[in-house]
């Protein structure tokens, strides 16, 4: 394999990326989220909505030639195999059963002559000794005969992986963070089972944000940020230090900003203990955390690492179960009214499924919770027997919040669902504001839109919080965001906070942070 | 404590059977029927009722839960039977006749059933339902005022004396358990049709050998999660047609089986209900929405069919009322149907609960 160079136009999201890999040579690829990791292994899959966004520019050469994949049928073709993070196997199926899925071998039978080729029956012995030949060259135990629902999280990844080898023509693998979703001691059977095919002549690109995993098993590091490749480095020569603060990046951007620091005040309005959540791809495992009176609370960590989950959990939208009290008082887990009737309020993160209701005017969707939860806009006739809806209230309501928040609109009547997304962003805010609550939860408030609307919706949320003195807790994937909003960031690795530090302190500390288990090794 | 939980698991997980198990036994006492008339009675409901309800697991494998359309099939081989009774073919040779003529119509009429499923993902049964509902429609216009004028039909026995139209009832003296009687054996005062156990048997072979073939391998594929058999390259949509198909023929095949047996037809009910209490009898053997085996098809013909044999007599002995037990027997089977789906849905949460509650548990571990 030779000189893979692209760049990818329109919206820059990749900028003049190359790379070479050998035979055989496995190769770590680190960088936040968003740097343009997920969008590189597309273009090499040849992956739908690489196409559907108007493709790629640069060139991929395999052995010297150029290829364009128009489908990751191509890819697989070509001998591209590629594990995502989530898995897609069947529960039901055995282990061998979904290492061969559409791929089983068949005994011919006169029914098919007649019936068509899918009459054949599957040789079952051939499928266990195919399946077992792929494990063995994983060199991993599997048993090949256990259904996938009953395996432990690492037996279902091995069994990802063996599906992957086992077509034939297999030559480079690319792992998607498989080592996140592992114990410990599955991650290194797992990492061993990669340099067994690094053995065998297979390429790896290995996608991860444990940094001591690239320092076991890889040959070179690629390093990205903000599209681009950073840095190429040995493996053998550098550190989790040195690629962390690669990763984070940005010294001269963030150092130049003013910093205020504030004092907190020492009342503690909510504290959190020993919760668990059970959010399917951000679970959430023994979260301790204090939040101050009037402070602006910062929640980071990367992807899948639970950060999402802990503000859902609280909310009730997902099973969970700890203790969480506000204001002292005990808040029953799971139980939404409760919360909101405590005077907290979520703006959550699925702005279209959660936030909104998309069908329904911005006055309606501004002042629908107010009105359900605390009585507001409501006429009360016949001793508050019938409750009619204040009209003028709502209309007064939300053409403050369109004016204070720059929505833009053409009435306060359009529908939610006509707006760009960043105009849908500041409607939940203006949404949970209206609420008045006393502590704010929001998730990935700047999630998918753009710069301007970002920095507005960040200074709404700044604002209230030093102005009105509501406390908020505010989950992003951004560290930057977070540190310039916040008094303190919370880190979230492995569901669990590995570290709250001071706003102010320097992004290579929350890297190695957000980089979880191998902060010890590093110090 | 371990086995206590199995208990409780077991009981949870069969409590439809249980249920109806519990039912026969308080009523065959009340009923007072001989052991030899029930058993008898018995053998010709598995005779009459388990093609058809045979029918049902091949949906079911492919996810797509109960196939309330197999009503299509009943019509199709209706229409069958409407025509070689017409024509005056009898024995054996009709029936193969009658499954011959509906065989393609049972095809169509899968194929597009099938084609409405997939445009309605995940409300499959409430989907096949109403086409049920609407189909019907269309069998009445075919054979109310279609059969005479536009299809060519001239026989006095099957067609109404205005002409046009088919009789209400007619009556099926010339296949009259033909099947049945072509070869078979009494044992003890009790008639034991050989040729239709066969073909019964033939059809569980048939089942047990479809599951092993590459379709049937698709199939539990693309039951379990469509977008992941996809991505293996199973075309998902062709598959979940495929399984409609093969369902409503089996179910037209076993619709001229149920009718030879019972030697009338009742040309404007018949097919309505054959698809209600099939589909109840499976759930009775334990099925659910999501699995049944041939096993669950037996068992549950037995209890089922035990019990609308008892009713009546149970309801005559108690309540000097027989009625009571034709009450009873549409009560029973939307009951279960009811019963059987809500349990679906308790099961499901109680998974998604049960991964909490391992959540929970890791997290004690953790700290301990």
């Amino acid at each position: 394999m030779q000189s893979v160079s692209k760049e990818y136009n329109g919206n820059p999201v990749l900028k003049d990326v190359n790379f070479t890999l050998k035979e055989g040579e496995v190769l770590g690829l680190v960088g936040e989220n968003g740097a343009g990791k997920s969008t590189l292994m597309n273009i090499l899959f040849g992956m739908d909505v690489i196409r559907q966004t108007g493709g790629y520019g640069g060139r991929i050469l395999i052995d010297g030639k150029e290829v364009k994949f128009a489908s990751p049928l191509d890819a697989l073709k070509a001998g591209i195999g590629m594990v995502h993070q989530e898995f897609s196997l069947l529960p039901g199926f055995t282990a061998a059963e979904n290492i061969l899925l559409n791929r089983e071998p068949e005994n011919k039978s006169v029914i098919s002559l007649v019936f068509g080729q899918r009459a054949n029956t599957i040789d079952r012995k051939t499928l266990q000794k195919k399946a077992i030949d792929a494990i063995t060259k994983l060199g991993v135990s599997l048993d090949p005969d256990m259904l996938v629902s009953e395996m432990p999280v690492g037996h279902k990844q091995f069994t990802e992986i063996s599906r992957e080898i086992s077509k034939s023509s297999i030559r480079l693998l690319v792992l998607d963070e498989p080592t996140a979703v592992l114990s410990e001691k599955e991650a290194e059977m797992l990492l061993k089972a990669i340099k067994n095919l690094s053995a065998q002549g297979i390429s790896v690109i290995f996608i991860t944000h444990r940094l001591q995993e690239i320092l076991d098993v890889c040959n070179k590091v690629i390093v990205m940020r903000d599209g681009r490749i950073i840095n190429e480095l040995d493996a053998a020569k550098t550190s989790i230090q040195e690629m962390a603060k690669l990763m984070v990046g940005r010294e001269v951007a963030s150092s130049s900003r003013e910093k205020e620091e504030r004092k907190l005040s020492d009342s503690i309005i909510m504290s959190i203990r020993n919760l668990w959540v059970d959010m399917p791809g951000e679970t959430v495992k023994n979260v301790n955390l204090d939040v101050h009176k009037g402070e602006f609370l910062g929640i980071g960590g990367l992807a899948g690492q639970g950060k999402i989950g802990i503000p859902n959990g609280i909310m009730g939208l997902f099973p969970s179960g700890g203790s969480v009290t506000l204001n002292g008082k005990n808040i029953p887990l799971g139980d939404t009214r409760a919360c909101l009737d405590s005077s907290m309020a979520f703006v959550s993160e699925d702005r279209r499924g959660v936030g909104l209701l998309l069908d329904e005017s911005l006055e309606w969707n501004i002042a629908f919770p107010a009105m359900q939860i605390q009585n507001k806009f409501l006429k009360k006739y016949l001793g508050g027997l019938v409750k009619w809806r204040d009209q003028g209230a709502i209309e007064s309501v939300t053409k403050k919040y369109i004016q204070q928040l720059q929505i833009k609109c053409t009435s306060s009547k359009q529908k939610a669902k006509e707006l760009s997304g960043g105009n849908q962003q500041k409607i939940c805010l203006a949404k949970a504001f209206a609420l008045e609550p006393k502590l704010l939860f929001v998730s990935e408030p700047t999630r998918g839109i753009d710069v301007g609307a970002k920095a507005l919706v960040l200074q709404a949320l700044k604002q209230y919080n030093r102005e009105l003195g509501v406390t908020i807790v505010m989950v992003s994937s951004e560290l930057e965001e977070l540190r310039q909003c916040c008094d303190r960031i919370a880190i979230v690795t492995d569901g669990a906070i590995s570290g709250i530090l001071p706003a102010s302190t320097p992004s290579e500390e929350f890297g190695i942070l957000m980089v979880g288990k191998s902060m010890k090794e590093a110090k | 404590m371990k086995k206590e939980i199995d208990i409780k698991k077991f009981l949870a997980n069969n409590i439809v059977p249980i249920i109806f198990i519990v039912l026969c036994l308080i009523c065959i006492p009340l009923a007072g029927y001989s052991g030899q008339y029930l058993v008898s009675q018995i053998i010709t409901r598995i005779m009459r009722n388990s093609f058809l309800v045979l029918s049902l697991l091949i949906p079911i494998m492919a996810g797509m839960g109960l196939n309330f359309g197999m009503t299509l099939g009943a019509m199709a081989g209706q229409i069958g039977i409407i025509f070689i009774t017409a024509w005056n073919v009898v024995g054996i040779p009709g029936l193969l006749l009658a499954a011959i003529i509906a065989t393609p119509i049972a095809a169509l009429l899968g194929w597009f059933c099938g084609k409405m499923l997939n445009m309605a993902k995940g409300r499959e049964m409430i989907t096949s339902y109403m086409i049920s509902f609407f189909m019907n429609g269309v069998y009445q216009l075919v054979v109310l005022y279609g059969m005479g004028p536009v299809i060519p039909l001239h026989s006095d026995q099957v067609i109404l004396p205005r002409g046009y139209g088919v009789r209400n009832t007619i009556d099926l003296i010339n296949v009259r358990q033909s099947v049945d009687n072509f070869w078979s054996l009494t044992i003890a005062g009790v008639k034991i049709p050989l040729l239709t156990i066969i073909l019964i048997a033939l059809l569980c072979v048939v089942i047990v050998w479809f599951r092993k073939t590459k379709l049937g391998q698709d199939m539990r594929a693309v039951g379990q999660d469509m977008e992941v058999a996809r991505e293996a390259g199973i075309k998902v949509e062709r598959t979940r047609i495929l399984a409609i198909v093969i369902s409503t023929i089996f179910a037209a095949y076993g619709m001229i089986l149920y009718l030879s047996n019972m030697g009338t037809l009742n040309t404007y009910n018949s097919h309505s209900q054959i698809g209600m209490f099939s589909i109840a009898a499976l759930l009775v053997g334990g099925a659910s929405v999501s699995r049944a085996s041939i096993k669950n098809v037996f068992l549950g013909i037995i209890l089922f069919h035990l019990m609308f044999i008892l009713a009546p007599q149970a309801g005559r002995e108690l309540m000097g009322q027989a009625q009571i037990g034709e009450f009873f027997r549409v009560f029973i089977s939307y009951g279960v149907i009811t019963l059987s789906l809500v349990l679906y849905e308790i099961r499901e949460r109680r998974e998604k609960a049960e991964s909490a509650k391992a959540i929970a548990d890791q997290q004690k571990e953790e700290r301990a």
